[in-house]
């Protein structure tokens, strides 16, 4: 292949990832925004998301009936989890914020444990309810001007044009939902002033509990929606966190549209940094620019000041 | 102050004695959580008295690890030697850290800290040629003999390892007598307030954050040369997680709490590892349980309930 099909092929991985990622930072930045605390148990909610899609498929058989139904069920279980867990531990710290990390890095070691206890160490993949590959056409200038061509192995699978679209839906409904609905507004309000709005008559708690189950489902659908790429393993939520813990930083903590960018410009250039390049030193970059930008601009690369 | 030196010279003497008491196994295991006892010392410094809450101390005591095993593996320079460069390979790192780090607090210190970490042990992995990776490698029993004392042999190493750990104590237990100390903790308690008393906050973080990463980068390194192995997974995210486990569990901002929380861990993991391979569900469910019923952790209940003066 030449370099312009190689380099299409190197942006659609990377817009696959940064799809995901959108997913799995709103999520992360979500509960941060509104709870103003770091859940680092985040990345398992991902892997437990890949798992539940494996685990469903496995007792249903497969199809693209019980495909939707794992994308409803296993983020609603996972979501439904994570509530559960806010309400027994983090409602008893008061949210304060380091305990809460060190008990959410407790949460995150119970949750891979008990999947390598129940689940296994192995890494399972789950086939695509739709299996087809799609040639990509490129351009080139031949003896008759420009004209198509499909160069050899520049194609790729109906299932990553899935991704893409169902993410960019599930995002687009979120944004509707936290701008357009009352229980968008209920969560904005208890961002803006938590004891303000507990005056006015908003049950905080509640809403916490669903802000925290609302982030982890977000991962969980991010994890249904990878498995058929990537397969399912107990430790697949660590670099997943980390890539979030990246995009939700540059992105600016707590903004969502800095979120989205600040993921879609990490998943390109990822892709096409680890298709050019060594991703090991990739990796060590991104973090250290990611610390630097940490120190420097705490606000993130789109976010504004805090009040 | 004379009956809490009695309370720590007591513990030494009694793990002193134990060498000669303890059959093979937990001898060798005593060794270990010994060595590792003196990296959460190091680690209560910057955590327990001044505040500092760090998720990447797995890079000091890896850098100790490196810094004393490279050169012994590369050069063929002799223990001594390698052991000082194992501390300034610590000491040099935290400085830049810290002075990059500290301009951050709390929950961006700890992400910070993180990703420094991580760097970290992604670029030993990338220095694999000489590194060798994650497999690691094995310092061969020839090198390690320092002044006739064979490291190698059970008996030695314990007593190396009880020396080192004892110093660590001892440096802990004077260091939170003296006004730096008293000044950690002053941070801790309220940062404005000591800033509004005169003292230059910053520069005393950076003091803490380098004596704590020079004494876990004296575990690292004690640990390459006592136990003769060096390996990246020792500079991973769970060789961070470690030492707060340790000491939130013994006690943060005890001088004991420390080894009590590694001797406790150390032997929980070890019961539990003989039942199965998913251990670290122990490690999660005690930190959950800890941060819910028990913050102060073992020292810090005793010194809540029994005896208010335990430093």
């Amino acid at each position: 292949m030449d370099f312009g099909p190689h380099l299409l092929l190197a942006l659609i991985e990377g817009a696959v990832l940064a799809a995901v990622l959108a997913l799995m930072a709103s999520g992360l930045s979500l509960v941060f925004g509104v709870m103003r605390v770091v859940n680092v148990a985040h990345g398992e909610f991902f892997m437990l998301g890949a798992v539940g899609s494996w685990i469903v498929a496995h007792q249903l058989g497969g199809g693209a009936g019980v495909w939707f139904a794992a994308l409803v069920a296993v983020p609603l279980a996972v979501g439904a989890l994570a509530a559960a867990a806010d309400m027994t531990i983090l409602k008893r710290l008061d949210y304060d914020p380091e305990r809460t990390i060190v008990a959410t890095i407790g949460l995150l070691y119970i949750i891979q444990q008990v999947t390598l206890m129940t689940y296994g160490p192995e890494a399972r993949p789950v086939a695509a309810p739709w299996d087809m590959r799609i040639a990509l056409p490129f351009v080139e200038r031949g003896e008759a001007g420009w004209q198509f061509y499909y160069p050899w192995g520049l194609s790729t699978t109906a299932w990553k044009l899935i991704v893409l679209v169902a993410s960019a839906v599930v995002i687009v409904a979120l944004r509707l939902f936290m701008t357009r609905t009352r229980a968008g507004l209920v969560m904005r309000a208890t961002q803006l002033d938590g004891e303000m709005a507990t005056a006015m008559g908003i049950p905080v708690e509640r809403v916490y509990a669903a802000v925290f189950g609302l982030g982890a489902a977000l991962a969980a659908l991010a994890g249904v929606l990878i498995v058929p790429i990537q397969q399912a393993h107990y430790l697949m939520g660590g670099d997943a966190l980390l890539l979030s813990f990246i995009v939700v930083i540059i992105g600016g903590l707590g903004s969502l549209a800095g979120t989205i960018v600040a993921a879609v410009l990490i998943g390109l250039s990822d892709g096409i940094i680890s298709v050019f390049f060594s991703p090991t030193l990739a990796k060590i970059l991104a973090t250290l620019l990611v610390a630097l930008v940490l120190v420097f601009r705490p606000q993130g690369l789109f976010g504004t000041r805090a009040r | 102050m004379t009956r809490s030196l009695a309370v720590h010279a007591g513990l030494l003497a009694l793990l002193l004695a134990l060498n000669w008491l303890l059959p093979a196994y937990h001898q060798g295991n005593l060794a270990r959580v010994m060595t590792l006892a003196i990296y959460a010392i190091g680690y209560n410094i910057a955590f327990g008295y001044t505040g500092l809450l760090s998720l990447g101390h797995a890079m000091f005591f890896a850098a100790g690890m490196y810094g004393a095993a490279l050169p012994m593996r590369l050069a063929d320079l002799a223990i001594g030697p390698s052991f000082a460069l194992g501390l300034l390979a610590g000491a040099a790192l935290a400085l830049v850290v810290g002075l990059l780090a500290l301009r951050t607090a709390g929950v961006a210190f700890m992400i910070v800290t993180l990703m420094f970490s991580q760097a970290f042990y992604l670029t030993i992995l990338l220095l694999g040629t000489w590194t060798r990776g994650d497999e690691g490698f094995v310092i061969p029993a020839i090198d390690r003999q320092i002044a006739g004392l064979d490291l190698t042999a059970a008996d030695t190493r314990y007593l190396v390892a009880w020396a080192l750990f004892s110093a660590a104590l001892l440096i802990s237990l004077r260091l939170v007598h003296r006004p730096l100390g008293r000044s950690f903790v002053a941070i801790r308690e309220n940062e404005e307030r000591a800033r509004l008393l005169g003292y230059d906050t910053g520069r005393l973080k950076l003091w803490s954050l380098v004596i704590s990463a020079t004494i876990s980068a004296a575990s690292g390194a004690a640990y390459a040369t006592l136990f003769g192995y060096a390996g990246a997974s020792f500079a991973g995210v769970q060789y961070s997680i470690f030492p707060l486990l340790w000491v939130l569990l013994g006690g943060a901002g005890t001088v004991l709490g420390p080894f009590i929380g590694t001797l406790f861990m150390f032997y929980l993991i070890d019961l539990s590892s003989g039942i199965t391979e998913a251990y670290m569900l122990i490690a999660g469910v005690v930190l959950v349980l800890l941060t819910l019923f028990a913050p102060g952790g073992i020292a810090g209940e005793i010194r809540n309930r029994l005896w208010r003066a335990l430093p």
